[in-house]
């Protein structure tokens, strides 16, 4: 069985996002970039898929710029076999993204695609939901703890009311959650071999897919800013603030 | 046309969420429908034909529905969406789980997350763990929108909307229920409560982690926590509040051992007024508590417990 995890090129999640003097969007000039934390977890997984010898074969999928390559090579050196970028200087939209991986998908046939539940720039947890349904496959978001069967699989789902177990047929989409692993370092001899494993270059055109926005960002701006209130001595002076507060 | 508000509920109880989902929609566009898709729950329906602005509410009653998975969810959206410009629902686990499945089958980009209203067609959202907020349109067509709940004020219960049956659609046939662990407490849901005490790393463990119990009880309190107290397993996984976890916005927030992570700031920093205790004076979340103090909690926590039943609480 193959799996395929699309990995995301986003901001360091330790970077604060600056918003930039004419609100246009975030500056990202010079700034730390790193793969989505998320699709860490993916990769994680889908490594331990094929180390158990449920999976044979991992694929590194990465729609973005040129540099998009290296978070491929991160998911290579992490123990990916190899990698699908997709090139485009455009700021692909969840939909986009989601009618690409299908035609990926359709080509490669993975028993199960593994995705980050959201990436920690947009914010959107929509990509693998969707990518489920352009497919009609089922779904499994938010992933705390997957049990792979006989052509299916048992996830533990974290929602509102605290854990929820579903199981679904495959091939099928699962989104991953925090705690569903914790995932490794890259080993200097893995970034080696890393360099040796191959990494296709497509367009979002190979694919008939059309990658213009459809969401008109009119601006960006900062949220707006709270100030520091008083330290307050002692526990007892704090509740008797709150409380002339009307906090309670 | 009309909007569709997808119902936040358990079967039993309909959720708050609900309630600020319609006031978003009602700005979107009107009149609301409402739908109710679960098993045995009419006493959901009954629940939301009283939302002021509602106009009808629409009850699929089916054992299809009774967890609200997303594919057969999905397929009845779907089925019913023909009749409506704008569907919504709230950013909740589920809602974020079913509705961009509609979206894709709809061909439409969502909206997610919205924080408000500007025009039928235009939002703004958070982006960045909410560290900046985006201004987007949407293109012309249907929308589909996820709004935060914590945003909008609930519609009142002055309403009074006629309830209508609808069929169940056609059982995709993908996924099944197994089984459900869910917190049991007595206490308020924590993206409602008025009152929201959280700890952090330095609770130091789940045995200490029960200190704040004693506060939440008198207070009347939810008992959040943040990323690294549910990782290091001090709390479970439905306690995270942060940019990945739960957004809260209480009248009051009590961080206590939280150092303030950009990711955690981005769950509570809505909150009416912020309280926090960390013995690390520079601790981030000092800088936007409205009152601090640098005190062990370990400390703290006996005494403003102590406080509040001298104060008769």
């Amino acid at each position: 069985m193959k799996v395929i995890v699309p990995v995301k090129r986003v901001i360091d999640y330790n970077v604060k996002a600056r918003v930039k003097a004419d609100q246009s969007g975030v500056d990202l000039a010079n700034v730390k970039m790193s793969m989505n934390p998320f699709d860490e977890i993916s990769v994680e997984e889908a490594i331990r898929l094929k180390e158990k010898g449920k999976a044979t074969e991992v694929i590194a999928v990465s729609i973005g710029p040129q540099q998009a390559g290296e978070t491929i090579r991160t998911a290579l050196a992490m123990g990916a076999d190899r990698g699908i970028l997709v090139k485009t200087d455009v700021d692909v939209e969840p939909l986009a993204v989601a009618k690409i991986l299908k035609a990926i998908c359709d080509a490669e046939q993975p028993g199960l695609v593994i995705t980050g539940k959201q990436a920690i720039d947009d914010d959107s947890n929509q990509t693998g939901q969707m990518l489920a349904a352009l497919l009609g496959w089922p779904q499994a978001t938010f992933a705390h703890k997957l049990d792979m069967g006989d052509g299916k699989a048992d996830i533990e789902r974290e929602i509102d009311g605290g854990l929820q177990t579903i199981e679904v047929k495959l091939p099928a989409v699962m989104t991953t959650d925090l705690r569903l692993n914790e995932p490794r370092y890259a080993s200097l001899p893995n970034i080696m071999k890393a360099k040796k494993k191959p990494i296709e270059e497509k367009s979002p055109a190979d694919y008939g897919v059309d990658v213009t926005p459809r969401l008109k960002v009119l601006k960006v701006t900062e949220p707006p800013k709270r100030v520091a209130g008083i330290k307050v001595k002692t526990a007892a002076e704090l509740v008797d603030k709150l409380k002339e507060a009307g906090a309670f | 046309m009309a909007s569709l508000v997808i119902a936040e509920h358990d079967n039993k109880n309909l959720k708050d969420a609900t309630a600020k989902t319609v006031a978003a929609a009602a700005q979107v566009s009107s009149p609301v429908h409402v739908l109710v898709a679960g098993s045995g729950c009419d006493a959901v329906a009954q629940a939301a034909s009283k939302l002021a602005g509602v106009e009808k509410v629409l009850v699929a009653d089916d054992a299809l529905y009774a967890r609200m998975l997303a594919e057969p969810m999905a397929a009845l959206i779907l089925s019913l969406a023909d009749k409506y410009d704008a569907i919504l629902a709230p950013a909740t686990t589920s809602g974020k789980n079913y509705l961009p499945r509609v979206a894709a089958k709809l061909d439409v980009p969502q909206v997610s997350e919205i924080l408000k209203v500007i025009s039928p067609d235009t939002f703004e959202r958070p982006i960045y763990a909410g560290n900046a907020i985006a201004t987007v349109q949407a293109p012309a067509g249907k929308k589909v929108i996820t709004v935060r709940t914590t945003a909008f004020k609930p519609q009142d219960g002055t309403g009074a909307a006629a309830i209508e049956k609808v069929n169940a659609a056609a059982d995709p046939g993908l996924s099944k229920f197994v089984s459900e662990e869910l917190s049991q407490s007595e206490r308020p849901e924590l993206t409602s409560a008025k009152i929201v005490i959280s700890g952090g790393r330095g609770m130091q463990s789940a045995e200490n982690f029960h200190l704040l119990d004693k506060i939440a009880d008198k207070l009347h309190a939810a008992v959040g926590a943040s990323r690294a107290a549910v990782d290091a397993g001090f709390a479970p996984n439905d306690y995270q509040v942060g940019q990945t976890g739960k957004v809260v916005a209480p009248e009051l927030y009590i961080a206590v051992g939280i150092s303030g992570a950009i990711q955690h700031l981005a769950g509570m920093k809505d909150s009416k007024i912020i309280a926090a205790i960390n013995k690390d004076e520079e601790a981030p979340i000092f800088q936007i508590a409205d009152f601090g103090l640098v005190a062990d909690l370990f400390k703290a926590i006996p005494e403003m417990e102590q406080e509040l039943t001298r104060l008769g609480y």
